[in-house]
């Protein structure tokens, strides 16, 4: 049983709930932050990889003597060149392993390529230009291959194997009551089957690093990741000890799960160790777009079944993703679909069964919502049309079925913090206020409404931790150092307001470093929305250690007990006024060997494996709920969407840096929009056809309105001072509520995404199908 | 290698490079003159991530050849604010949130620079448009729009 804490009432926080202002973003506006691309070594080379351009195809001969041959060129590495030529894609190595689920991927082709743009071979050169020049020289003969597109037909039998052990990669069950039987005879089923498609993150700052060895014979790799720990990777494929190879990641110019996954820091591992000089490798935005693993599409087969007063009794979902050719996380992404895909709604019969498939399509993984996300168009389509058979209003209905603390999810765990469904879908849908009315005769205005769910924290049989250090200097300033990776979503900037918080000092008077594998203790990934929950877990918890020794040689100097003394404004304050500044503490600590600083490692309540058919267990810490309500305009004549108002509600516990929260809302609302709206990586056979940024289209400030969050601060979450996580929420609702509305203007339900013009004009009648 | 000569202000500061005619503003920017300020996002003139001036205009870097800035002035993040002193749109851009991940907001500023110096008070729709050459994946544009927003509010309130 997790001890109960209870966090101090919003008007005591000083630090905490301000909307300070980060100190990356000082940096950032000046251009002053290094990111990968922009560190330079003396004597650098640079490294380039070989892609197939096929997406199925046996290698029959490489010659990379050509290549070789041309001056400059420092080292070509093909297979049989890397000393252990497997990269395991599960969780990386501060957790426990996740046993059948273990995915291997190449490092380089052996022999077979499975997608387009699979690495083939390494260059490194004097110049990129070089290194390109020389890829280029290298022979490579492919004979192509038959290969599956469709994860439907890749489970057909006589299906190509992408791999040996066949294409099913994994499947999930989920089953709670008697589902069949409460469809059989339930007052009302809907039945509705939604196609959602692969997209790609598409940060601004290409996947970069560089890599050197250090004067110890330590080789460090500086990186653009979510993942430092993936150190142990890089010195699994070159044989090395772990602590001899070291991360660090410098701030990130995006993440959004796409550098959750190794990207080019094995590459610069082998060249380096090759070469014994330092290379830098920076992917181009063709190449990222082409060869990076993507969002999962999925096909969700929905049925749903109410009684006539709107009361769900029953969801049934059949769900098939495609995991293109390697597993990466594909086994996790599909969990967490399956986990939350009865949607945030109490249900009491329940089945879901969860497939995903292999096929020559590029590889996808984790982004930004993770599977979970996926689903809201599923149930929040469903709940939508449900409301129009039953004639009950949007909000009404699933005001009735929200889920509440108390409640137990399909999985039979029982939610033991607040779920602020109704809340959020009843503030969102309000703040739209009066309807719009539309701007000619040719266009029709809709509201729209979905409400969602997304686990914040990892899988607890993963056994979470996180760790950081906190310590005074002499003169009082504050030291923080946590490895945690900062992806520009103000995770440092935050651990510093929670930090000043506990130590009772301005923010601008601690310095925190972030991300070393080497120098800062582990904090574990920034993704799965965990990292404010997990380090500022543990940077509240270190801060709270220090606060005690501090205020125990504070209380000696002003003969007052430590109980009543406070820290504030930089001092030690007794109730009645004496103080001592923090600096004449320290210099008291340093004189009685009292320790200025703690060390703390925050574990997450964990759990063994279940077994999510049974269910009756945990499967994530907790969640965040939270709604969005938009109003769009269609035009009737050319199927053209456009949202007028978009109001983003969730639950965050406590908003540790206000102004930061409405940032993860407004950005993830609008990639949300994007991926609704226009956003996908077109495929023909498995060649990319999305390989430019001029045709794969992230939203524009012209495609989308300004998004208005609306913030709740119920301050019941896992996370310091009763935060939740809110970076991956706010991408779930926009795409379903989009759909709702435009069922709402025109009276046609889309159940595919993106919803292009087109859909929508097939959709109206406006095309006269051959 | 046909390689020039070309001069051309950065910063106000005299430059000279000799480099072959085929090369990038972008890549002699950053790989010649280490002007790691400005960032490359795609290289094929759609992001706006490497946003300079050229002269007075806002320009991608990866779609200028060198040849074209011979004589001309560039102007980077660098060169906004006056010594140590933030510019106000760097300001406005960091106590507004407008910087998340961070990696546009060089060339994000730059194209907001350009576009107040010569319509010093626009409507919030008027700045949508001007920014829609620049891409953020981060923001969602509203912190972006606002930060701009309150530099040009504060110049009218000024008279």
């Amino acid at each position: 049983m997790a001890r109960q804490v209870l966090h101090p009432p919003k008007e005591r926080l000083r630090v905490v709930g301000q909307s300070v202002t980060r100190h990356d973003a000082v940096d950032k506006v000046q251009a002053r932050t290094l990111y990968a691309a922009d560190w330079e070594m003396p004597a650098m080379l640079h490294g380039v990889v070989l892609r197939s351009p096929y997406p199925s195809a046996r290698i029959r001969r490489i010659d990379p003597s050509p290549a070789q041959a041309l001056p400059g060129v420092a080292a070509v590495l093909l297979a049989p060149d890397v000393p252990h030529n497997t990269l395991w894609t599960d969780v990386p190595g501060q957790t426990s392993e996740v046993g059948a689920l273990r995915a291997r991927i190449h490092v380089l082709a052996d022999g077979l390529v499975r997608y387009q743009g699979e690495p083939v071979a390494l260059v490194a050169a004097e110049t990129r230009d070089l290194a390109q020049q020389a890829a280029e020289l290298i022979v490579v003969e492919y004979e192509p291959c038959a290969g599956v597109f469709d994860p439907a037909a890749a489970l057909q039998t006589g299906a190509p194997n992408v791999h040996d052990e066949g294409n099913l990669l994994a499947s999930w069950r989920i089953r709670r009551g008697d589902p069949e039987a409460a469809l059989a005879r339930a007052a009302v089923v809907v039945e509705g089957t939604y196609r959602c498609q692969f997209i790609d993150h598409a940060y601004l700052e290409p996947e970069s690093g560089v890599a050197w060895i250090d004067s110890d014979g330590v080789l460090v790799i500086r990186v653009s990741t979510q993942v430092i720990e993936h150190f142990r990777a890089v010195a699994e494929v070159l044989g090395l000890p772990h602590n001899k190879v070291r991360v660090i990641g410098p701030y990130v110019g995006g993440g959004f799960g796409g550098k959750e996954d190794v990207t080019v820091e094995v590459f610069l591992g082998l060249l380096v160790w090759r070469t014994r000089r330092p290379v830098k490798m920076t992917w181009t935005r063709q190449e990222s777009l082409l060869a990076r693993p993507k969002r999962h599409p999925f096909v969700l087969r929905y049925r749903t079944a109410a009684t006539r007063e709107g009361e769900l009794v029953a969801q049934a979902v059949d769900l098939l993703a495609d995991s293109g050719a390697y597993a990466y996380l594909s086994a996790l992404v599909l969990m967490y679909a399956a986990v939350t895909a009865a949607g945030p709604y109490r249900v009491p019969h329940v089945s879901v069964q969860a497939r995903v498939a292999y096929t020559n399509n590029p590889p996808t993984s984790a982004m930004r919502g993770f599977g979970a996300m996926q689903m809201v168009l599923g149930y929040e389509s469903q709940m939508d049309r449900l409301a129009r058979r039953l004639g009950i209003d949007p909000v009404d209905l699933r005001v009735r079925n929200a889920l509440v603390k108390g409640d137990r999810l399909p999985i039979g765990q029982e939610l033991d913090t607040h779920a602020a469904v109704a809340e959020t879908a009843r503030r969102a849908w309000e703040a739209l206020g009066p309807r719009p009315s539309a701007s000619t005769p040719a266009h029709r205005v809709g509201r729209g409404l979905a409400c969602n769910m997304q686990p914040y924290g990892r899988i607890v049989w993963l056994h979470d931790w996180a760790s950081a250090w906190v310590g005074f200097e002499m003169d009082g300033s504050l030291v923080v150092r946590t490895g945690t990776p900062d992806v520009g979503g103000g995770q440092a900037s935050s651990l510093c307001q929670i930090a000043a918080e506990v130590l009772g000092l301005d923010v601008g008077r601690v310095s925190i470093h972030i991300a070393d594998s080497a120098l800062t203790p582990l904090a574990g990934t920034t993704t799965a929305t965990r990292q404010l929950y997990m380090s500022g877990n543990a940077v509240l918890q270190a801060s709270t250690v220090l606060r005690q020794q501090i205020l125990e040689v504070a209380a000696r100097m002003l003969e007052t007990p430590a109980a009543v003394l406070e820290m504030r404004e930089g001092a030690a304050v007794a109730p009645h006024g004496p103080r001592v500044a923090l600096a004449a503490v320290m210099k008291e600590c340093a004189r009685l060997g009292v320790s200025r600083s703690a060390l703390a490692v925050y574990h997450a309540p964990a759990g063994d494996p279940i077994d999510l058919e049974r269910g009756g267990g945990r499967v994530f810490p907790d969640y965040s709920f939270g709604a969005h309500a938009v109003d769009v305009e269609v035009d009737t004549e050319t199927g053209h969407v456009r949202v007028l108002r978009h109001v983003a509600c969730h639950d965050v516990g406590r908003a540790i840096n206000p102004q930061s929260v409405e940032g993860q809302i407004q950005g993830g609302a609008v990639m949300g929009l994007g991926y609704g709206l226009m956003e996908e990586v077109v495929l023909d056979r498995g060649v990319n056809l999305s390989t430019l940024f001029a045709t794969y289209l992230i939203p524009s400030s012209l495609d989308v309105p300004d998004v208005e969050p609306l913030i709740v601060e119920s301050g019941e979450g896992k996370g310091p001072f009763g935060a939740r996580g809110i970076g991956e929420p706010p991408i779930g609702p926009p795409a379903a509520a989009v759909a709702n509305a435009i069922e709402d203007a025109v009276g046609v339900r889309i159940t595919e995404l993106p919803i292009t013009p087109e859909r929508v004009a097939r959709a109206l009648g406006l095309f006269r199908d051959p | 290698m046909n390689e020039r000569a070309i001069t051309f202000t950065l910063n106000g500061r005299p430059r000279e490079v000799q480099v072959p005619a085929h090369r990038t503003l972008l890549d002699v920017l950053r790989d010649d003159l280490g002007a790691l300020e400005v960032k490359e996002g795609c290289g094929e003139g759609v992001c706006g991530t490497c946003t300079v001036l050229l002269d007075d205009e806002p320009v991608s870097a990866c779609l200028v050849l060198i040849p074209r800035v011979a004589g001309r002035r560039i102007t980077t993040v660098r060169g906004l604010g006056e010594g140590e002193a933030l510019h106000p749109l760097q300001e406005a851009f960091a106590t507004h949130g407008a910087a998340q991940c961070g990696f546009c907001i060089p060339g994000m500023l730059l194209t907001a620079y350009a576009y107040l110096r010569d319509h010093p008070t626009p409507s919030r729709e008027e700045i949508r448009r001007a920014i829609a050459g620049n891409l953020c994946r981060c923001t969602g544009y509203v912190k972006i729009i606002d930060a701009i927003a309150r530099v040009a509010e504060g110049r009218a309130g000024r008279g």
